[in-house]
């Protein structure tokens, strides 16, 4: 890993390896990094507040560094507080995107639809989620729990019940789901 | 003995560590039951029905419950940091946990501090997090699927979801895969990558390709790839080397979901009931 053993070299201790797994939070000024910073640490996630790399100075001259994995449950937070973020980014590599392509395969009956490491199946005459798959974070379990078995249309959005990016990746899954779906 | 760490999908689920047992289509330990349906105790009871195959003792589990807040997670990382005694195990299978490096790297540590170092596996959330530490190579086998092969053979990638031409059709990108991760020296022993071919691969390259019997609709089943997981580890705890077990248990996976006819709306602890019949069918010499 060669991007990781440089950062390897620029950074203290044991932080270095933390930083591969955390994200960036991008904002308009730096109010709204105080802000969020407040709502943020009143809930106990492990943040800091530092400069952005170059790569990402389009807002203001702070961003704030979180744990990437729980990028679904924070967007949610801040959104709800009226602090949306202008951009979430790794830390491994602020230009990285999400994957944002869908696969949809046909079984007949069902429709399966995939957003990078998630897949939804949906019985395509009852709507109803039939199957979740993919994944590795702890909510993928909870949520597929949550959802198979009732219509997507009566499903709970894995945005709302959900944390980390598996959870976003199947928010665009279900997404996609409903839009394939519900205007048949 | 075989040991497993992971967490089931229920605030609240307490901290348990002991040998579990299967009743009706779910896992018992310590007084607690989770259903097989998904995730950790997909993994658990697969491994149990190919232990009872095997004639092989129950597994042992670590398990705590959360539903991706981490909390669960940090709960039972501190737990293994203090209590884990590795050389209890011959095999020590890490699964859907919440993926944070600085405790995966002192669980690590301590593993490498026994006198006895049992075979490791991880799959889902802590292969995320063993490649994001950079100690891959601590592993003696991964088991990700072709998505996952392709987030680590993305050197940057710090989870699947931004992972870099992430192309969605990438079963014929896979030798080339295969050498980027090994290429890289981030990479474990071996890897069972799960697909609609199974790969058994190693530094040297594919050693194997399993590829039947087909049965289309495993890939939207929740929790086939935990029962692969569960039966490659059931088979290596048995004494069985890894590159023979990872053959047999992706035949016994295939075999399962063929006998138990899976469609699309199967759920996986229809699959786990065959598991016995298949691992049996897939020991007999062709």
């Amino acid at each position: 890993m060669a991007a990781l053993g440089f950062l390897r070299k620029r950074s203290p201790g044991n932080r270095a390896s933390h930083n591969a797994a955390s994200g960036f939070l991008v904002f308009e000024n730096t109010s709204e990094v105080i802000r969020a910073e407040n709502i943020l640490r009143k809930q106990g996630w492990d943040i800091r507040v530092m400069g952005p790399p170059p790569e990402i100075r389009k807002g203001c001259d702070l961003v704030i560094e979180f744990p990437l994995i729980e990028e679904l449950r924070v967007r949610k937070v801040l959104e709800d507080a009226g602090l949306p973020p202008l951009e979430c980014v790794p830390v491994s590599g602020p230009l990285l995107s999400p994957v944002d392509l869908f696969r949809i395969k046909d079984f007949g009956g069902y429709l399966m639809i995939q957003a990078a490491n998630m897949k939804l199946t949906v019985d395509r005459q009852s709507l109803v989620i039939v199957n979740i798959s993919g994944g590795g974070c702890p909510d993928v379990p909870y949520i597929a729990e949550r959802m198979v078995g009732r219509r997507l249309d009566e499903a709970p959005d894995p945005r709302e019940i959900g944390h980390t990016l598996c959870g976003y990746a199947l928010q665009l899954a279900y997404e996609e789901a409903k839009t394939k779906c519900l205007q048949w | 003995m075989l040991a497993v760490v992971g967490t089931v999908p229920e605030q609240g689920f307490p901290l348990v560590a002991g040998k579990i047992t299967l009743r009706d289509r779910s896992i018992c330990i310590q007084g607690r039951t989770a259903p097989v349906n998904r995730g950790t105790p997909a993994l658990l009871a697969a491994a149990a029905r190919a232990a009872e195959a095997l004639g092989q003792e129950e597994p042992f589990a670590f398990l705590i419950g959360d539903v991706g807040r981490g909390d669960g997670s940090r709960e039972l990382y501190r737990y293994l940091v203090e209590h884990l005694r590795p050389d209890d195990f011959r095999t020590l299978v890490f699964h859907y946990l919440q993926p944070i490096v600085e405790w995966h790297d002192k669980i690590l540590a301590r593993i490498e501090g026994a006198a006895v170092r049992p075979l490791l596996i991880a799959d889902a959330g802590y292969m995320y997090v063993a490649k994001m530490s950079g100690r891959s190579a601590a592993y003696d086998l991964f088991t990700p699927d072709i998505g996952e092969l392709a987030f680590l053979a993305d050197e940057i990638a710090p989870h699947p979801f931004y992972t870099r031409g992430f192309i969605l059709h990438e079963q014929d990108r896979v030798p080339d895969m295969i050498a980027a991760i090994y290429g890289r020296g981030n990479a474990p022993a071996c890897m069972l990558v799960k697909g609609s071919r199974d790969y058994f691969v190693t530094r040297a390259g594919i050693q194997a390709v399993i590829d039947g019997p087909v049965t289309e609709a495993m890939e939207a089943i929740g929790g086939t790839g935990d029962t692969l997981t569960g039966i490659v580890a059931a088979l290596s705890a048995s004494g069985m080397p890894l590159p023979e077990a990872s053959v047999v248990a992706a035949k016994a996976n295939r075999l399962a979901g063929a006998h138990a006819r899976a469609t699309p709306a199967t759920q996986v602890a229809e699959i786990i009931d065959c598991v016995p019949g298949a691992l049996l069918e897939s020991l007999e010499p062709s």
